[in-house]
């Protein structure tokens, strides 16, 4: 259920935005738009939850939008592999993009922080890119479209020896290995 | 050299009398053990000579009677201060003598030894040694007390002053004075093998000459005959176990199985198989397979459980590994083939503690492994006495993981932060003693200890 009503959400918000878009341009010279225009496309990428699309499909979300929704790093505590509550909203999101595309196939790689063996951590990279697969099934996602590895503490996102960068490299990144050219906005 | 230190704490005060040389193979006895702490504002420096024929020594937790007081003479022939240097410091990071540094070259010179005057510094072994025209080294250990050379021997010093093969070899020499006085032979001749930079490094036990010695890898660990080393690779394509020849540097994948990742190989005593960790969708488990190649029996059945970390006993019929099946991290032991498994470590009820990266040393008595009591306290190394489960904390200092055992069973290379970054350390579990092996910006863990490598690789 919240995932509909987040995806409604979703849904609502994109048309208001490109009406907000579509609204301004007469009001302001022309000028302006040019000026306004090429610092938009940094901060969607980053930063803004659902951007204006630039160039939307009819229904919903632009390529880049459905790319970075599937590709959005999943975060865990210390040595646990349960999903979090923001991982859970996270890949909600990514489950109706998933059902649009059978063709996307996904590579979760779990990954450690740098604390305990390079053993015990391979394990645990496991056991949170299987976590995250076995997440994605449950909500209809056929699990041969999944493929899992680990990299235990081999490979951090951020260098340090503090909770600042252990909570950064305790993560599940994801990869799209195949079908990812021609992506559907889900309907 | 710093080869004589005090330790408030430990050290006993002892009068030593020295008795008539020919009654005892030990010249020097212990006559009178006085407290602690009488000793404890004592700033007597270490044997100094009390009156004439009784030394006053200080000793060590490991008892007074234990360690002896050896001194190198200095080295006739080429590349002579090298060599003694080389055996100095092989013989004190031994933790089984106290060695002495001269003042000068007391007695020698060519001459024949002053024994009292070596008595009189409290000496009970002096090694003399030169370089012969073929380059051998010549060596004789006097046993002061008896006033006479109580070894001898020839041997061998392969390649240039100074160079690999030749410093394995003169360590080798370190090694059999080792044997010729306390009847177990040294560990000097050694190395160490470790992951840096995600490749497979090796170091000499004293330190000297790390190298990499593989492309990439990571948790490496000798075969028995010190010749090759597996370990594996963690790549998006598959992650092999890999052995390389150290002698040729050829590299071998001997599993490369898509889909799944092996990892944490040990090679059995026998050296014909190989014992690894296998993640699988349903959970990490053990395997093993023939080292020369050939299908992998399964070992353990996680059921979405790890068990991982798997080191053979030195008989080559039980294991020990790591596992969670518990909900934590702990230590298990089972026979070779994964039956009979019972739980080794265990804390108090509740508790939220963590064991791994356990190793079996070589003499079978103990199980080397890391803790941590609390679910963030840094891990420390322990040792778990198989046959009474006595546990002995090893280490206390900083961040300490994966204990590797030398082949004297006495002797840890652990991975330490407690000099800043992890670097490995040496540690000694019976004096407490530690000095750091490697150093650098670059950190280094997950070391193994090699066997004694008798021929040079």
């Amino acid at each position: 259920m919240p995932s509909l009503s987040r995806l409604s959400l979703l849904l609502v918000a994109v048309p208001l935005a490109l009406g907000a878009c579509k609204k301004k341009p007469p009001v302001v010279t022309p000028s302006a738009p040019v000026v306004a225009q090429p610092p938009a496309p940094t901060p969607t990428r980053t930063e803004t939850p659902l951007p204006p699309a630039p160039a939307p499909t009819n229904t919903g979300m632009d390529v880049a939008t459905m790319r970075r929704l599937m590709l959005e790093t999943v975060y865990f505590e210390y040595d646990s592999d349960v999903i979090r509550a923001d991982a859970q909203s996270s890949l909600e999101k990514r489950v109706p993009l998933l059902s649009a595309n059978p063709q996307v196939k996904l590579r979760v790689a779990g990954n450690c922080d740098d604390r305990g063996t390079d053993e015990y951590n391979i394990a645990l990279g496991r056991r949170r890119a299987e976590a995250v697969k076995k997440f994605l099934t449950d909500r209809g996602i056929d699990g041969s479209r999944i493929e899992t590895i680990s990299f235990g503490r081999e490979r951090p996102a951020v260098q340090g020896d503090n909770e600042d960068a252990w909570s950064k490299n305790r993560r599940d990144e994801f990869t799209i290995t195949a079908g990812g050219d021609m992506l559907k906005s889900p309907s | 050299m710093p080869v004589i230190q005090l330790n408030i704490n430990t050290a006993k005060i002892s009068v030593m009398r020295a008795v008539d040389a020919r009654s005892r193979k030990s010249q020097l006895v212990r006559v009178l053990t006085l407290s602690t702490l009488f000793v404890a504002a004592a700033s007597i420096p270490a044997n100094v000579r009390a009156q004439s024929g009784v030394v006053l020594g200080m000793c060590y937790g490991g008892g007074c009677d234990s360690k002896q007081h050896i001194m190198v003479d200095s080295v006739r022939g080429a590349g002579g201060d090298s060599i003694r240097t080389i055996i100095s410091r092989d013989l004190d990071n031994s933790d089984r003598f106290v060695v002495i540094s001269p003042v000068g070259t007391p007695g020698s010179a060519g001459g024949p030894l002053n024994y009292p005057l070596f008595l009189s510094f409290g000496v009970n072994g002096v090694i003399e040694a030169s370089v012969l025209p073929s380059g051998w080294l010549h060596v004789e250990l006097h046993d002061v007390g008896l006033k006479l050379v109580k070894q001898k021997q020839d041997f061998p010093l392969p390649g240039l002053p100074g160079n690999r093969d030749w410093r394995l070899a003169l360590h080798g020499v370190s090694d059999s004075i080792e044997e010729w006085i306390t009847g177990q032979r040294g560990i000097a001749q050694t190395r160490i093998a470790f992951v840096r930079d995600g490749r497979v490094w090796t170091v000499d036990s004293d330190g000297w000459g790390a190298n990499p010695i593989t492309p990439r890898g990571l948790s490496p660990k000798w075969t028995p005959n010190g010749r090759a080393i597996v370990y594996n690779i963690l790549d998006d394509n598959g992650s092999p176990i890999m052995v390389t020849d150290i002698a040729t540097g050829a590299q071998k994948a001997l599993t490369s199985l898509h889909g799944a990742q092996d990892y944490a190989p040990s090679v059995t005593p026998d050296g014909r198989s190989v014992l690894f960790a296998r993640n699988t969708p349903d959970g990490t488990d053990l395997f093993t397979m023939p080292l020369l190649g050939g299908t992998a029996q399964r070992l353990t059945a996680g059921r979405g459980r790890a068990s991982g970390s798997p080191a053979p006993s030195p008989d080559g019929k039980r294991m020990v590994f790591a596992s969670d099946r518990s909900g934590h991290q702990e230590v298990y032991i089972s026979d070779i083939d994964g039956t009979n498994v019972d739980l080794l470590t265990t804390g108090g009820f509740g508790e939220r503690a963590w064991r791994d990266s356990p190793d079996w040393s070589p003499d079978g008595r103990l199980v080397a492994y890391q803790g941590a009591t609390s679910e963030r306290g840094a891990f420390q190394i322990y040792t778990i006495n198989v046959r009474d489960q006595f546990v002995k904390q090893i280490t206390g200092d900083a961040r300490n993981d994966d204990p590797s055992w030398a082949p004297d069973s006495r002797h840890l290379v652990v991975t330490s932060t407690r000099g800043g970054n992890p670097q490995l350390w040496i540690v000694d579990t019976q004096g407490g003693k530690a000095r750091q092996l490697t150093r650098g910006l670059s950190s280094a863990r997950g070391s193994s200890w090699s066997p004694r490598l008798t021929g040079a690789p």
